[in-house]
């Protein structure tokens, strides 16, 4: 009886300590993505005073919107299998090899991750287009075919895949399998059935965020694809900035809604059936020398791969920005009277770096307190669910998030429309839903016993999480801030919405240089980008060094 | 453990830092109502020299904000979202593809600018009620590359009839007509040109002629034309491109050293107008420094600054242009022209049967 009654207790004293913890991600979450989607979308619906639904079922039916259906969706599949099948081994090789300049180089592959589109596809074009190297070398040509989609969104999203799964599997403890093998399990099936369930929660977040990114995928379509490739986000823009049709750009939303929702469900339960507790230890202890002929060739072909994907397109800008005498390019950065701006573009640094940090403490405060919340076994449904919504914004288009904040967000207290802390805010959005899936599965994996343990052991909660949790998930932490960051960063649609013209960020300098005819601004354009790679190595590279060796703790 | 608070110290410190950053040069929230701040809403090309605006802003007593807002489509759409609460006072970029969009919402309110008697008739709109005014114009035309027509000691084009001659056949390319306003414009000028019925049979000519189509101008110019320096650079290959009048004089001011001529050049034939205007918007927190404003932009001062800085012409009777402007990028003489309003009811239409019938 009495033990009854502490138990509801302790029950309930959970549930108010989870919700205490989601108030603020579900607060942030409602007014600054719920609450304008809404109001952008409801607009639409809601043309002349009455609703028009009618024109769902119209929208539905015409052949080229079905068409553009079509081509988004098996266009996002193909390009997740193709980046999970040449990213999975990079995964593997960064987690558990050790060479020179290892961590340089992880660095320079989440580089693509934050480039803005606009120059990807630029770069990319002088890989696989007229001129480009495959066509001096065999004379083929990509561009305008769907490999040059596929490749450039495995270039992009190749980062994605390392730092998720690479992530944890350095934290996996490879005795397991060692005790499978000495029990009579062969190589294969050690790996089977020991680290691959393991991984595949973290195989699935990764193949999860690289789907929504692939099926909202903007830019690479427009450049690549050129005019004959559509994807939906393409339509929804569209519709809202060249034909004005907000009520079929609302259907259309909700239609990528929808399919996201369906994706995301679909994770969600699979995730469930797979989780388990792991026994986690310091990725420093797992990292060897690559042995043996078999290794050696793994770590080659996945180190030629890396240079053929993801250097090589970058190469290609950093050459074209040292394409002036003397630093010519570079030296322009620095004048004012390239007159596309109120400032000298290098001024844009500063600011990209500032919007950059507080974007990463808001997306990490709200997403690691979101995913603190979400971690708990006993979570209910309403909890699993706010998971799933985290995601959203992934899904949704940047043109319609930004359209909803100018008619949301514009009334005291709330008008936030001239005020900076939107671009980080709207960043943070995009930002919450890395740092949740790169620290979900880690948290998960925490053996809920160690937390009991320490209870019995008269710790308070938050002492429990802070000696146990903590420690295993400062790397996730880590990773989460760089992700974070480099969104941040590289973050295009929504900024442009918002960014003024004497603070414009990196990205946002880089657009407005391009669309200006003239040597000297294309190869400012050039100039910014290969800044930005050099600023975004930089910064993941602190991340790196931050993390503390803590070797013999577990 | 204590590193755990090193790092939260660092990043907290960070954020501090960057919070008292920003926060200086924060200028409170959109159009606060204060009579002594005028705010302009603009399209991203919008540029003009430092010195002129402080000029302005000296004399007028008004501290002028510029708000940039994507490209005129996009500009256009967000104030007309925000029409009841809107960011700004005037907003400047509205052309002559958006003009009834603009006037049918109710974007404007009524104001004749000082000088708008000296306004070319040509540029002229909205004469009854003066919503808006005209700023300034350009012409979208077809660039060619000097050096590879020289070199073949080829003719190259001048009228929207040579496009689909043999001898330029796979020279063409040009921008989506659904997403980029060149584009837009090159297919305006031929409906305009071989009318409501014929543009469809001209642009199957040029499909078999060979026209190459991708979405923006950034691609256009910078990757697939032969005449850009960085087209040049990336190897492109088609010596035609849809894109400005006024690119040619970019093409020189825009590089180091200075060619003695332009790289490129106008065929004058294939030419849509553009014109850009600007206008007070209807709930204006602070309508008396929007008409200083607009004013200000009729003025010679700011006729005259703009054509090096945004690549346009002025509007306004005297306004002088640049040496460059008259070297290197003659105005067409006779450009193709169309009614707003005879755009803003056919323009989805077109863009629909152009779709299916180029791109298909």
């Amino acid at each position: 009886m009495d033990v009854a009654r502490t138990q509801v207790g302790v029950r309930a004293r959970g549930n108010a300590a989870r919700l205490g913890l989601l108030a603020l991600p579900v607060a942030f979450f409602a007014v600054f993505f719920a609450y304008p989607v809404a109001a952008i979308v409801g607009r639409g619906l809601k043309a002349d005073g009455t609703w028009q639904f009618g024109r769902l079922v119209d929208v539905l039916t015409q052949s080229d919107i079905r068409h553009v259906l079509w081509f988004t969706t098996w266009q996002a599949l193909a390009s997740t299998a193709l980046t999970l099948l040449v990213a999975l081994p990079g995964a593997y090789v960064f987690a558990r090899f050790d060479f020179p300049g290892k961590q340089v180089l992880r660095a320079v592959v989440t580089v693509p991750f934050v480039l803005p589109t606009v120059v990807v596809g630029t770069a990319f074009l002088a890989l696989v287009g007229r001129g480009g190297l495959l066509d001096e070398l065999w004379g083929v040509r990509l561009d305008t075919t769907v490999w040059a989609i596929l490749l450039a969104h495995v270039f992009f999203n190749y980062a994605v895949v390392v730092r998720t799964v690479g992530g944890l599997w350095a934290q996996l403890d490879p005795r397991q399998e060692e005790a499978a093998r000495m029990l009579g399990a062969s190589r294969l099936t050690a790996w089977r059935s020991v680290t691959l369930p393991a991984l595949a929660p973290a195989v699935a977040a990764a193949a999860l965020m690289v789907f929504l990114f692939t099926f909202t995928s903007f830019a690479v379509v427009q450049i690549l694809g050129g005019p004959t490739f559509s994807t939906l986000e393409v339509e929804i823009y569209r519709q809202t900035t060249e034909v004005f049709d907000l009520t079929t750009a609302a259907v259309l939303t909700m239609v990528q809604f929808v399919a996201v929702g369906a994706v995301l469900a679909v994770h969600a339960w699979t995730v469930r059936r797979r989780e388990t507790a792991l026994r986690l230890v310091d990725a420093s202890v797992t990292v060897r020398r690559p042995r043996g002929a078999g290794q050696w060739a793994l770590l080659a072909g996945v180190l030629v791969s890396v240079a053929v994907l993801l250097l090589l397109p970058l190469a290609v800008l950093v050459q074209r920005s040292l394409d002036a005498p003397g630093f010519g390019y570079y030296r322009a950065l620095t004048s004012e009277d390239g007159g596309t701006f109120l400032v000298p573009p290098i001024a844009a640094i500063g600011n990209s770096l500032s919007y950059a940090v507080v974007a990463t403490a808001i997306a990490v405060l709200v997403g690691g307190l979101a995913a603190v919340a979400l971690t708990r076994r006993d979570a209910g449904r309403f909890v699993r669910g706010f998971d799933a919504l985290l995601m959203l914004p992934l899904g949704v288009s940047a043109v319609t998030v930004g359209f909803g904040f100018l008619i949301a967000l514009d009334e005291p207290p709330l008008d936030l429309r001239a005020s900076w802390i939107l671009v980080p805010l709207a960043q943070a959005l995009v930002g919450v839903p890395f740092v949740v899936r790169t620290m979900l599965p880690v948290l998960r994996a925490v053996d809920v016993r160690l937390r009991e343990a320490a209870a019995v052991l008269g710790a308070s909660p938050w002492r429990a999480w802070r000696e146990v949790d903590l420690p295993m998930v400062r790397r996730a932490l880590l990773v989460a801030a760089g992700f974070a960051f480099a969104v941040s960063l590289g973050e295009f649609g929504a900024t442009v919405f918002i960014a003024r013209p004497d603070s414009p960020t990196l990205p946002v300098a880089v657009a407005r240089l391009l669309g200006r005819p003239g040597d000297l601004n294309y190869g400012q354009a050039m100039a910014l980008s290969t800044i930005l790679m050099v600023v975004c190595a930089a910064a993941l590279l602190v991340l790196e060094r931050l993390r503390t060796d803590r070797t013999g703790e577990f | 453990m204590s590193n755990t608070k090193k790092f939260t110290a660092v990043v907290v410190g960070l954020g501090l830092v960057t919070l008292s950053a920003c926060g200086s040069s924060e200028s409170g929230s959109g159009g606060s109502g204060d009579s002594r701040t005028v705010t302009l809403v603009s399209h991203d090309s919008w540029v003009v020299s430092k010195n002129v605006i402080a000029d302005f802003e000296k004399r007028s007593g008004y501290e002028v904000r510029v708000l940039k807002d994507g490209d005129a489509g996009q500009a256009v759409n967000k104030a007309i979202l925000t029409k009841d609460n809107p960011q700004g006072d005037v907003l400047f970029g509205v052309d002559n593809t958006l003009l009834s969009r603009a006037l049918d919402n109710g974007l404007f309110q009524p104001y004749e600018a000082k000088g708008a008697d000296l306004v070319k008739p040509e540029y002229r709109a909205d004469q009854e009620q003066h919503r808006v005014t005209p700023v300034d114009t350009g012409d979208i035309c077809v660039n060619y590359d000097k050096a590879y027509f020289s070199e073949r000691k080829l003719d190259p084009p001048k009228t929207l009839d040579d496009l689909i001659e043999p001898q330029y056949k796979n020279l063409l390319v040009t921008e989506n007509a659904s997403t980029s306003s060149p584009g837009l414009g090159f297919l305006l000028g031929t409906a305009a040109k071989y009318g409501d019925d014929g543009w469809e049979g001209y642009w199957k000519k040029l499909k078999a002629n060979g026209v190459k189509v991708v979405d923006g101008w950034e691609q256009a110019y910078n990757e697939e034309f032969s005449g850009s320096a960085s087209g040049r650079k990336a190897g492109g290959d088609r010596p035609l491109v849809v894109s400005y009048a006024s690119s040619p004089p970019a093409e020189v001011v825009f590089a180091d050293p200075k060619p003695k001529t332009a790289p490129t050049g106008v065929a004058t034939g294939t030419c849509f107008r553009q014109v850009e205007y600007a206008g007070l918007l209807s709930n204006a927190r602070n309508p008396e420094g929007g008409k200083a404003l607009l004013d200000f932009m009729l003025g010679k001062q700011f006729q005259q600054d703009m054509p090096l800085n945004m690549f346009v012409y002025p509007v306004r009777e005297g306004a002088q242009v640049p040496e460059e402007f008259v070297k290197y990028g003659p105005q067409a003489e006779d450009p193709e022209t169309m009614d707003p309003a005879k755009i803003a009811d056919n323009r989805d239409e077109w863009v629909k049967s152009w779709t299916s019938l180029v791109l298909k």
